[in-house]
């Protein structure tokens, strides 16, 4: 089980605060939106994550658990 | 009962073709009466209101995939609606915006009575009482075919249980992917919306929807008839089954035609009269599929395993043989530009990507070779990154262009010519999407 980032690309705007709050995992590209590195985020890191989700003026960003079971194909 | 209980039963067809069965050529309409004669009489309980274990069985025995381009099992989707265990509703997606794809507005024109009878097989396996069956607003003949079809049935008093309704969303590329039509049934913009929800879990009115495609609707009217058996008695032991395919470009008779999956492509063109002159290349799966040099699809089978393994997919079944007097470059460029256009405008790598990449791809092909990187690097930043999958299938058919069209490439940037006239074989309609949401 771990915690992934997740854009809602319809809500995303490309303000890019989360670029600058976790760029631990986040980057943009070159018209402003994020790129999410898929890496799995470890404890220490996760505060910088919920805050990253937090300062979206948007609420585009979220933090999802994801199973370690097998995902469904779609 | 679905018809009339003195309808002889019909022997089970052992050749194909098996949904075109009984059609001449022209246009002409199966009438309720000729439907029943050719294909028997569906007999299954739809007014249950519960699901239909032994249908279920029979769909899931079948192995049917989903007609629409996706492949998906359609006992799984069967099993999800039921298990939400709320009253669910069926939407049959008989929307066609792909444009080298026609079959299953053929099927509506000419067979609609199987697409119906499909739809009922879907509401007796789930247990539901609401059918709906969306078309584009300009499909006027197919929305004419269906609605007559539904009239005769009405007259005579069948499924009175059941209510089905036809009903129009607006045209256009993305409107056909199914949470833009549920969001446009619902009122809404016939723009896909993010997943989850899925259709499974809220569709129409909030419903489990079931969602399948009118060609995988008509399947399920034969297999509900013949059984998973007779159904698996063509094509191959992981893709079971008949299939339409819409075959276009430089061969002699382009149509619809129905083939066992995993027919090699030189046979269906066999069918097809033959190529009108050497092929250069195969677009494979519509404008979200790949292109196939003809150099390397001389063993060529239309099956996904095979397409795979390959880089490309069935996708809906839309084949387009490329001339050789034609210049790829040039075609998938100007299928880029309205690939761009189509996009819902709702999430910005799709709507600043296709732009930049349908731009690059018109530079490319007007000669400047630096355009290349940029769109190699912008194909890469596109895929995966929105509500649905419309960059990704943009991507995936101009990425196997770079491939397949190098050499045309090379002539375009350092010799500054384009071996090819100036035909146009890749259908492009007037975009009819006005909207640019954030450009």
């Amino acid at each position: 089980m771990s915690d992934q980032l997740r854009v809602n690309w319809i809500r995303c705007d490309a303000h890019g605060l989360c670029a600058e709050l976790f760029p631990e995992r986040i980057t943009l590209d070159e018209w402003g939106y994020p790129i999410v590195d898929p890496t799995p985020i470890p404890r220490e890191l996760r505060r910088h994550a919920e805050r990253a989700v937090a300062q979206c003026p948007v609420l585009a960003l979220s933090l999802v658990r994801i199973e370690d079971s097998p995902r469904p194909a779609r | 009962m679905v018809s009339p209980v003195n309808a002889p039963p019909s022997p089970k067809p052992t050749t194909l073709p098996r949904l075109l069965r009984g059609l001449g050529a022209g246009t002409n309409t199966l009438s309720l009466d000729a439907h029943i004669a050719i294909h028997g009489p569906l007999n299954i309980d739809i007014d249950a209101g519960s699901p239909d274990q032994t249908l279920c069985t029979t769909i899931a025995n079948s192995g049917l995939g989903g007609r629409g381009g996706a492949n998906f099992p359609v006992s799984r989707k069967i099993d999800a609606v039921i298990a939400e265990r709320r009253a669910p509703h069926v939407l049959i997606n008989a929307t066609e915006g792909e444009p080298p794809s026609h079959k299953d507005h053929v099927l509506l024109r000419s067979t609609p009575h199987l697409v119906l009878d499909g739809a009922l097989v879907c509401a007796g396996a789930i247990g539901a009482r609401e059918i709906t069956i969306a078309i584009e607003a300009s499909s006027t003949a197919e929305y004419t075919a269906l609605t007559a079809a539904l009239a005769e049935r009405t007259s005579q008093r069948m499924h009175p249980g059941v209510t089905i309704t036809v009903a129009t969303v607006p045209d256009g590329f993305v409107v056909g992917e199914e949470r833009a039509v549920i969001s446009a049934l619902n009122g809404g913009p016939a723009k896909p919306t993010i997943a989850p929800p899925r259709p499974f879990q809220k569709g129409i009115n909030g419903a489990p929807t079931l969602v399948q495609n009118a060609e995988t609707a008509a399947h399920l009217a034969l297999i509900a008839r013949h059984g998973a058996e007779w159904f698996g008695a063509v094509g191959t032991t992981d893709e079971p089954g008949s299939a339409l395919v819409t075959l276009t470009g430089a061969v002699t008779q382009p149509g619809v035609y129905e083939i066992a999956l995993g027919t090699p492509l030189n046979d269906l063109i066999a069918t097809a009269g033959g190529l009108t002159e050497s092929a250069r290349a195969y677009l494979i799966g519509g404008y979200f599929g790949s292109w196939i040099d003809a150099r390397d699809a001389h063993a060529l089978t239309l099956s996904n395993s095979d397409l795979r393994a390959r880089g490309g997919g069935l996708g809906a079944r839309a084949i387009i043989a490329l001339p050789a007097h034609a210049c790829g470059l040039h075609e998938t460029a100007r299928v880029a530009d309205y690939l761009s256009h189509e996009s819902a405008g709702q999430c910005g790598p799709c709507v600043h990507g296709l732009r930049a990449i349908a731009d690059g791809l018109a530079d490319l092909a007007n000669g400047n070779a630096g355009a290349q990187a940029d769109i190699e690097r912008w194909l890469t930043l596109v895929a995966g990154r929105g509500a649905c999958r419309h960059p990704d299938g943009a991507a995936k058919l101009i990425a196997s262009a770079l491939d397949v069209f190098a050499d045309e490439i090379r002539a375009h940037t350092r010799e500054k010519r384009c071996a090819a006239s100036a035909t146009k074989i890749l259908p492009v309609p007037l975009s009819s999407s006005p909207k640019r949401t954030r450009a």
